[in-house]
């Protein structure tokens, strides 16, 4: 618990510094005001947002297509991943694809899906959707590469079969490789969402703000405090999947209760 | 009855068992003893068809043994990664009773029947993880009853938990065995316990190809007791003669 505490503390004392810094930077007159705003405007502008009804109808739409586009990825990669880490036939043949399409950055479709799909929620929620597959895919084989072959085989002892040691072996001890994927692809779909507002630059949302405010004279400031705001979003999210994780699976090593 | 004849069991070239021959009366509890690696725990798997293939014949009842045997239960050595740990303990011991397509109301009442005869009734809704290693390998004995196995299968189920412990449940086991009578094959590498718990006790030889060296009858009295048994002139020389056994002398 102390350590706990010493940590938080060592962390609000760098955010600050930084914070101070930056304030500092500004205030001097180092860097030009409209290059770098002191951080205490950014921070009352952020804050000045979360009453700014069009400002959040925006946070809104980009959290939709985020979400979205997260559930297509779940309901794509989980079953996938489960056919490619059970069937070996198959993971043999759809490796090479996926080995291809893996590397490719998701950012550098956004042009060419724009192109298909237009500037709307359609193509947000299919880059969305692209970029989150992976880590849940990879998760989700990998976790099941993990699986105990002790669990599997006193599970077939018991009489069940291939099917029932899937489902009632393999996959509840693989939740949580899926859950810590879709963390990573949480905040991978973030990314996705805000950058591809930004670079089609029409529409509503969280990019689409700071892409419009990076256009309009002094708007740095609005850029930074929009950039502030997919920072918050990040973390909270972040701590929500933490927390989920923690409590879903209370087992898994480093939290298990001593006997 | 389980019968084995002319056994052969391998890891590709590697030879764990060669022409292994042994009958198992119902009702029997027979322990095998031998060195690490004399291919014990292969034997185990072989009789509970959980390698794919083996050589010669094995039957039970006189149906010959292919795929996993009905009415068969098998305990392990590790039960915390046999227990499942996202079931409670209520819900690990129910889970064989699934394949019966008892309803719900049932397997949990059957779960508790068992869970009790352990003496773990109070532990039903928490999660193995929650508890020490003797109690998980209680409910994993548990999970293994609850089905009323005609065969178990033990591969040294206590081998990794302290010496109390390990003499509450080998009594646990002896009392399970005199009321249910299942045939039950313990596999163990401790000398003292395959005479303590064994109506019989047959010794492997070291592998590769391992055999049976010693087959030996343990006529001890039915009704045992942790400290007068182990005193008994009989026991300390069925001892001695499954120790040398095991050590070839």
């Amino acid at each position: 618990m102390k350590d706990r505490q010493e940590r938080l503390l060592l962390g609000a004392f760098g955010a600050l510094l930084a914070f101070g810094a930056c304030e500092a930077v500004s205030r001097a007159g180092v860097v030009r005001r409209s290059y770098l705003p002191p951080a205490s405007e950014v921070l009352a502008r952020a804050v000045e947002l979360a009453g700014d009804a069009v400002f959040l109808d925006g946070i809104a739409v980009t959290l939709r297509a985020w979400a979205l586009g997260l559930a297509l990825a779940c309901a794509i990669a989980v079953p996938v991943g489960l056919v490619l880490g059970s069937v070996p036939v198959v993971d043999a043949a759809v490796r090479a694809i996926v080995e291809f399409l893996r590397p490719l950055p998701s950012v550098a479709l956004i042009p060419l899906v724009s192109l298909l799909l237009g500037s709307g929620t359609e193509t947000k929620v299919a880059l969305v959707t692209y970029a989150s597959i992976w880590p849940i895919l990879f998760n989700t084989v990998y976790g099941l590469g993990e699986t105990d072959p002790l669990a599997k085989d006193t599970l077939r002892a018991f009489g069940f079969g291939r099917l029932s040691v899937l489902l009632r072996v393999e996959l509840p001890g693989t939740a949580p490789f899926i859950a810590a994927g879709i963390r990573i692809s949480a905040a991978v779909a973030l990314i996705l969402a805000v950058a591809t507002e930004i670079l089609s630059g029409f529409g509503e949302g969280l990019g689409i703000f700071i892409a419009q405010a990076g256009l309009a004279t002094d708007g740095t400031r609005d850029v930074l405090a929009g950039v502030v705001w997919a920072g918050v979003l990040g973390l909270v999210i972040n701590g929500v999947l933490v927390w989920g994780e923690r409590r879903l699976f209370p087992w898994t090593p480093g939290r298990r209760g001593v006997g | 009855m389980l019968r084995l004849d002319t056994v052969g069991q391998h890891y590709g070239d590697h030879q764990v068992l060669h022409d292994l021959t042994l009958t198992v009366p119902d009702g029997q509890l027979l322990c095998v003893v031998g060195p690490s690696g004399c291919g014990k725990s292969t034997l185990l798997r072989t009789v509970a068809g959980l390698l794919p293939a083996y050589d010669g014949t094995i039957t039970l009842d006189g149906t010959p043994v292919r795929g996993v045997p009905d009415n068969l239960a098998v305990v392990f050595q590790d039960y915390a990664r046999s227990l499942y740990p996202w079931l409670t303990v209520r819900e690990n011991v129910a889970l064989p009773l699934r394949r019966r397509g008892l309803p719900r109301a049932e397997r949990r009442a059957e779960a508790d029947r068992i869970l009790a005869r352990v003496g773990l009734t109070d532990t039903a809704r928490r999660h193995p993880w929650q508890l020490s290693g003797g109690m998980q390998q209680r409910v994993a004995i548990a999970r293994a009853l609850v089905c009323r196995p005609s065969l178990l299968l033990m591969d040294e189920p206590f081998g990794s938990l302290d010496a109390q412990t390990r003499e509450d449940l080998e009594d646990l086991l002896l009392e399970v065995h005199r009321t249910d009578g299942a045939t039950i094959v313990f596999v163990t590498h401790d000398i003292d316990e395959s005479v303590y718990l064994g109506d019989r006790v047959v010794v492997l030889s070291p592998g590769p190809g391992s055999k049976v060296v010693l087959d030996l009858p343990v006529e001890l009295p039915g009704t045992r007791d942790q400290i007068t048994t182990r005193g008994l002139a009989e026991f300390v020389a069925l001892r001695s003669e499954v120790g040398r056994a095991v050590r070839n002398r």
